[in-house]
């Protein structure tokens, strides 16, 4: 029998329709691969919590769906792995903190809900940086997670355990969280396909909140096709959500099967200026200027755009997160919910020094940094010089997006400036580490979507690069056209999915 | 150049409820000096005539139906609770000697 864990969802999908196979053998052949290459010292590790039993349990009851004819949804019975951000009832969700450790929440987040009416058996939750703070998994207070094209290398962050459990065949779809790229930088360095959505298009409720008005949950897959079909899944409006939008999310699965046509006549595409150049590798940049070439060999007009502003996205991101972060994690207390420590050598200590405590105890450096850099750009006298400035230029990244639109239906850039760096290396660096997001943080800015597709492997290290698409708010679907087509044309030249030259891992255990 | 000073750190992290010794305050206090200094660079890059965003899209509060809806059982809300009695969270004291 062929290898499930190597096939698409979309093909997984027609499987389980034409009844050549069960949601229970697809399932255990996913646990079976998680057991052999996500445990021990050298695993892949992208997983924190592994849910067999739920997950077989999901599985049968799918296939009796199956056998009465009665499926919920084409994905019905196809598994899937979730962010450990999102709260799954009964099911471990930590967010990668010591805080929640063991912590079970009451509830399913809406995200998760879809899922399972859907009927997607939910394998378990994926590592990521604390809190969504990182861009390397490595800042999980579990240990981070190791990317399957080199398991010296890092993952991308926050969402690391999400994009390697795709692609190392743990998994054939999974659920990740952008909030400055932590979906679409994680796709870029293993080799997988990310997606943020249009902001306030997939609902946030039961998303453990970094920053509000950033956050966004998408899909994270191998293939553009796959990511639509999530992404129609999990998307539409929810009352439980105040920012959530109206606007239905369809069309996104025709989109890209239209794409992999390969046509791209009449499209125009912005190639923006300033996320090139000092600091950016030069591997990275050939794929890129290759990726450009092919779409104009695909009918697309390639124009330059500038958008000045976006040299200073990361500045004001980081007075925007850390600033909604800090007011965000106040809600772990001790108090009613998570970790409780009480101080050593106090007799009958109080409510505030078990919370400093606790506090200490259970935050990871990262989320401390953020959490006092938000507390003093927050601060009286600074607030209008950090915090209100960093809003004004919000402003003016929106603006810039808004221009640029007018001579472009997409944007594209390097997903990331480099591909995976080495464990360890940037971890005494915040700053260098943030450097990571540099192409990814303006459109969390201004709430526009984006996707992240394989754009080849850079010369000098062998290791996976990727190719950004941005397109204006709600027109998700120019993502999954302009993606399937360069998808479809690049699978065609390298012979295979990119991923087909991973290498393949050995059992780890 | 903005500074943070060590004890600015440490009156921060007392705001914010985390208590940091010294040998986290030595390790902190100079990386996110470096940190603010390169956030620094947008000051004063935009004029009174832009306005600040809050949020990527213009959105009002949205409202609901003024009617009860299922949510949680004391039990469910309790269930995490580091500890609970009489059907309600316990919390240490949140008075000191002299209050």
């Amino acid at each position: 029998m062929t290898d499930l864990t190597r096939k698409t969802a979309a093909e997984l999908a027609d499987l389980l329709a034409a009844g050549e196979i069960t949601s229970v053998q697809l399932t255990q052949a996913h646990l079976d691969r998680i057991a052999a290459v996500d445990g021990g010292d050298r695993g892949v590790h992208a997983f924190l919590h592994v849910d067999a039993d739920g997950a077989l349990a999901a599985a049968r009851e799918s296939d009796e769906r199956r056998a009465a004819g009665q499926p919920r949804h084409p994905l019905d019975g196809v598994p899937v792995a979730v962010k450990d951000v999102l709260t799954t009832r009964g099911l471990p969700t930590t967010c990668g903190s010591r805080i929640l450790a063991g912590w079970l929440p009451p509830y399913d987040a809406t995200v998760v809900a879809k899922l399972k009416a859907a009927g997607l058996p939910i394998l378990g939750k994926t590592n990521m940086d604390e809190f969504a703070m990182g861009s390397s998994t490595e800042h999980s207070a579990y240990g981070p997670t190791r990317n399957p094209w080199d398991l010296d290398r890092i993952p991308g962050g926050s969402g690391g355990g999400s994009a390697a459990a795709v692609a190392a065949f743990e998994a054939p779809l999974a659920i990740g969280t952008d909030t400055g790229g932590s979906i679409r930088q994680p796709g870029a360095v293993t080799g997988t396909v990310g997606v943020k959505p249009t902001y306030g298009s997939v609902s946030r409720y039961g998303l453990v909140a970094l920053a509000n008005s950033l956050d966004q949950a998408g899909p994270v897959t191998r293939t553009v096709l796959d990511a639509a079909l999530l992404h129609e899944l999990i998307g539409g409006h929810d009352p439980k959500d105040s920012t959530s939008v109206t606007d239905p999310v369809t069309g996104l699965a025709d989109a890209a099967r239209q794409g992999a046509s390969g046509d791209l006549t009449g499209l125009k595409v912005g190639v923006v200026a300033e996320l090139a150049g000092e600091g950016w590798q030069d591997g990275v940049m050939t794929r890129f200027r290759e990726a450009v070439d092919l779409l104009v060999k695909l009918g697309a007009e390639v124009v330059e755009v500038s958008c000045p502003t976006f040299v200073h996205a990361m500045a004001a991101y980081y007075l925007i997160l850390p600033a909604e972060a800090s007011s965000n994690l106040a809600k772990f207390d001790a108090m009613r919910y998570g970790l409780r420590v009480s101080p050593e050598g106090v007799a009958a200590p109080s409510a505030e020094e078990v919370m400093k405590a606790t506090r200490d105890a259970g935050f990871g450096d990262e989320v401390k940094r953020r959490i006092i850099l938000g507390t003093y750009a927050l601060s009286s006298g600074y607030y209008d010089a950090y915090y209100g400035q960093a809003q004004k230029i919000r402003t003016l990244i929106i603006r810039d997006f808004q221009k640029a639109y007018e001579s472009a239906d997409v944007l594209i850039s390097p997903t990331a400036p480099t591909t995976a760096f080495r464990l360890g290396e940037k971890l005494d660096d915040p700053l260098a580490m943030y450097l990571n997001d540099l192409a990814t943080i303006p459109a969390n800015l201004a709430g526009v979507p984006g996707i992240s597709v394989p754009a080849g492997l850079a010369e000098e290290d062998g290791l996976p690069v990727g190719l950004q698409i941005l397109a204006p708010a709600l027109a998700d679907d120019r993502l999954y056209r302009v993606g399937a087509a360069a998808e479809a044309v690049l699978t065609e030249r390298w012979g295979g999915p990119l991923l087909s030259k991973a290498p393949t891992l050995e059992a780890t255990l | 150049m903005p500074e943070i000073s060590r004890d600015e750190v440490a009156h921060l992290a007392d705001l914010a409820r985390i208590d940091l010794d010294d040998a986290e305050l030595d390790r902190l206090a100079p990386q996110l000096q470096v940190i603010l200094e390169s956030v620094a660079s947008i000051q004063g890059l935009a004029g009174d005539d832009v306005p600040p965003t809050s949020h990527p899209f213009p959105i009002t509060n949205v409202f609901r139906e003024d009617k009860v809806e299922p949510c949680l059982t004391p039990e469910e809300a309790l269930a995490g609770a580091p500890a609970v009695e009489q059907q309600r969270f316990v919390v240490p004291r949140i008075l000191g000697d002299e209050q």
